[in-house]
Order: C-alpha cells, then structure tokens, then sequence
C-alpha cells in the first residue's frame, strides 16, 4: 500500500535535489530548472495531502502553483535573453554588477 | 500473477518515483543545458504519472501539457537562443541520443498507460470524496473546475492577472533596444 509518507519523502528527496542543485551549479538555465523541481516537490505534497485528506483543495492550488511556474519561467528566461545580449554568459558567478 | 495485480499499483509508484529522481539527479549531473532539460523532462513526465495514480487526471494532463509542453518548449528555445554558437560544432550530439530518447519516450508512455489502468480498475475508498462538489459525483476535472470557478474565484483572476503582468514582462525584457543592434 502506498500512503501519503511515500509521497512525502520522494517530494523532500526531489525537494533536496533542487535545493543542491541551485548551490552546486552556476548555470542561470540549470538554476532555473532547479527551482522548477522544487516547485514539483510542493505540488507533490499538496496532492499528498489533498488525496489524504479527500479535499480537492490540494489540486487547486496546484493549479495556481503551476500557473506561478509557468510565469516564472518565461520572466526567468527573459532574463536570461537579456543578460546575455549585456554580458554574453549565463554564467552566474560573473553577473557581479549589483556587488558592493 | 496475483502478486503482481496486488503490488501493481506499488511497482507503478517505485518506478515513477525513480523515474523523477533519476531525472532530478540528471538535472544537476550533467553538464550541457540540452541534457538537463531532457532530463528534467523525465522527471516532470514522472511525477505526471504520480498524479495520475493519486487520482488527479486533471492535474496530470496539465502537468504534461503545461511543463513538458510549454516551460520545457520555452527552456529548450532560449538554450539554443543563448548557446546558438557553441552547439552545432558537434553532428553527432543528437544522433547518439535518438536511441535513448525514444526508448525512454515508450518506457515513459506504458508507465503512464499502466499508471492509469491502475487508477482505472483499483478505486481506493476516498477517491469517491476527491470527485464530490455539493454532494453531486463529477468526474476529476469536473470537480476541480467547479472548485476553482464556485470557491476560489478571487485567487483564480488575480492568478490570471499575474500571468498577464509575466507576459507582458517578459516581452518587454526579452525585446531588442529601440537603435541598438542586439547580438544575442
């Protein structure tokens, strides 16, 4: 029988991947996609808990979450497309301008 | 054979679930944009097939339609866009991967199949709660409409509100300056 703690700790296992990979890697897309697996994680979880609890309102706010992503990922990738026609690089640890 | 229709629904869910962490990992592992995207594909189609067996069809179906159709689509074009010169020095880059990608498509394909007969034929008990509004049965996506257009009317505009402002944003940053020539 597979129960709601099943799904919770491969979401915190898919969770702690995103995290890891937005700290090891310095590609801007890479990092992107990593927030991307993190926002997966948590919709995993609401519809965990949405199953769990026989309430659909896990699965709606689902639907916003993915929504978010969505918009998160096209301004993301304007960015991107900007900070490349500045910089030539998606490199993030020569995007230092903002530094004090 | 008995054994297998009782764990059915387990071997769907182990397989999945390596499914989206093979996929994560490849994410952070490899190195070339390319691959990760296609790796994060895996995974996102994984955790499709996980909804599905958690009894949200409608969910799965805009998993698939919105992340491994479009942010993936969006991903893949601005990788091009940005790494346009770096790529095409390499012929077989594509070639060799023809093979892993299709097999990985069918793999994908009867988990997912698999994954819904299994919802299919094996109802758990509270499935019928997931699928009631007002004490009337709906089907899935029924349900979560009526949810969303009767409870969460607000959220839902201001939500479409902010994916106005994201468009209109990312047309403004991804626009070329007015008598500059743009490189990229």
């Amino acid at each position: 029988m597979i129960t709601t703690t099943h799904y919770l700790v491969l979401s915190l296992i898919l969770f702690t991947l995103g995290v890891v990979g937005l700290m090891v890697r310095r590609n801007f897309i890479t990092v992107l996609m990593c927030i991307e697996l993190m926002l997966n994680a948590a919709n995993l979880n609401f519809i965990a808990f949405s199953r769990q609890l026989g309430d659909l309102t896990g699965q709606v706010f689902a639907v916003f979450v993915i929504t978010i992503a969505a918009a998160e990922a096209a301004i993301g990738l304007g960015i991107i497309v900007a900070l490349v026609r500045l910089k030539q690089t998606t490199d993030l640890d020569r995007v230092n301008v903002m530094e004090g | 054979m008995s054994w297998f229709l009782v764990h059915f629904a387990q071997l769907v869910f182990y397989v999945m679930a390596a499914c989206v962490i093979a996929g994560a990992v490849g994410v952070i592992a490899f190195k070339s944009p390319v691959h990760a995207a296609l790796s994060l594909l895996a995974s996102f189609l994984g955790v499709a097939g996980l909804f599905v067996l958690m009894e949200a069809e409608f969910l799965a179906a805009v998993q698939v339609l919105v992340y491994a159709g479009g942010v993936m689509v969006l991903f893949l074009f601005v990788i091009m866009l940005v790494k346009a010169r770096a790529i095409p020095r390499e012929p077989q880059y594509v070639n060799r991967l023809v093979p892993a990608a299709v097999g990985l498509g069918v793999v994908l394909a009867l988990l997912l199949g698999a994954g819904m007969w299994a919802s299919v034929t094996g109802a758990p008990a509270d499935a019928a709660a997931l699928q009631r509004v007002a004490g009337v049965q709906l089907g899935n996506t029924e349900a979560v409409g009526w949810s969303l257009y009767r409870d969460y009317l607000l959220p839902f505009e201001v939500v479409s509100i902010v994916l106005l402002v994201a468009m209109i944003g990312a047309i403004v940053l991804g626009r070329k300056e007015p008598g500059k020539e743009g490189r990229a």
